[in-house]
């Protein structure tokens, strides 16, 4: 299912940076509900797989500002994966996402590596058989759309 | 918003629509016999799959005589691409607050 990085940059959105922090403490950050609400969201987080949770913003225009989680890996103090969904009226067509934390240890400290993939790989019967289309098809439509904005 | 979206991303979930829709991109104004000759489909296939790509936003028609001619409107293919504008800014701010967070952590 691992697809070459040229091709998830496209579709996905990977944020990595280095902490001068431990690894255990990071993870902390990451996975007790009030530590996460400091940086992230609102949510009622818990580090179980299986657990659903719902981050929460304020609403704004086109969104309720909830969003759908589910914990799909726990793996303590390295990575961590829950989905990332529209919630409400919007979870037919909204986002359907993966967010994925890697964490690794460094000499200074930690390097924490964020992935959120496009598509679920379940679900979305429509999306699903798209997937490898819509690749290229963002590739090719990137001179166009640059052109229209 | 909610059926625009959809509208919007089950006229791309097809293949032969998206590469109706990426041709009509690349080489500007076409008709259905002309988008026909390339896409590997029937004539009437074509024209439902326009049908759906008009339907949403995609494409545009224009009339002349008995010919009506097809182009293509990428700004419709900005909500698709929003989120991805909007999570590739949110996260790095995020890791900011995390950044801070961490510090106070220490005290």
């Amino acid at each position: 299912m691992n697809m070459p990085s040229t091709d998830q940059a496209l579709r996905a959105v990977v944020v990595e940076r280095s902490f001068a922090h431990p690894q255990e403490k990071v993870w902390r950050a990451l996975t007790q509900g009030p530590l996460l609400e400091e940086w992230l969201m609102s949510n009622d987080f818990e580090p179980v797989v299986g657990h659903r949770f719902t981050f929460r913003m304020p609403a704004m225009p086109g969104w309720n500002g909830i969003t759908d989680c589910e914990v799909l890996t726990v793996d303590a103090p390295r990575q961590l994966a829950y989905t990332w969904c529209a919630s409400g009226e919007e979870a037919a067509t909204g986002i359907s996402t993966v967010v994925t934390f890697t964490l690794t240890p460094t000499p200074e400290g930690v390097l924490l590596r964020m992935e959120q993939s496009g598509f679920k790989p379940h679900e979305d019967r429509n999306l699903q058989g798209a997937n490898w289309g819509w690749q290229s098809f963002f590739t090719r439509l990137e001179g166009v759309l640059a052109k229209a904005a | 918003m909610d059926t625009a979206t959809d509208t919007l991303f089950r006229a791309l979930a097809d293949p032969t629509r998206r590469a109706v829709y990426e041709r009509l991109c690349r080489q500007g104004e076409q008709n259905v016999r002309a988008l026909t000759d390339q896409a590997g489909v029937s004539q009437p296939a074509v024209s439902k799959h326009l049908a759906i790509l008009k339907e949403a936003g995609l494409v545009t028609e224009r009339r002349a005589g008995r010919q009506t001619h097809y182009s293509a409107q990428p700004a419709a293919l900005n909500p698709l691409m929003d989120w991805l504008r909007y999570y590739s800014a949110f996260w790095p701010d995020r890791f900011d607050r995390l950044d801070d967070l961490l510090q106070r952590m220490d005290q």
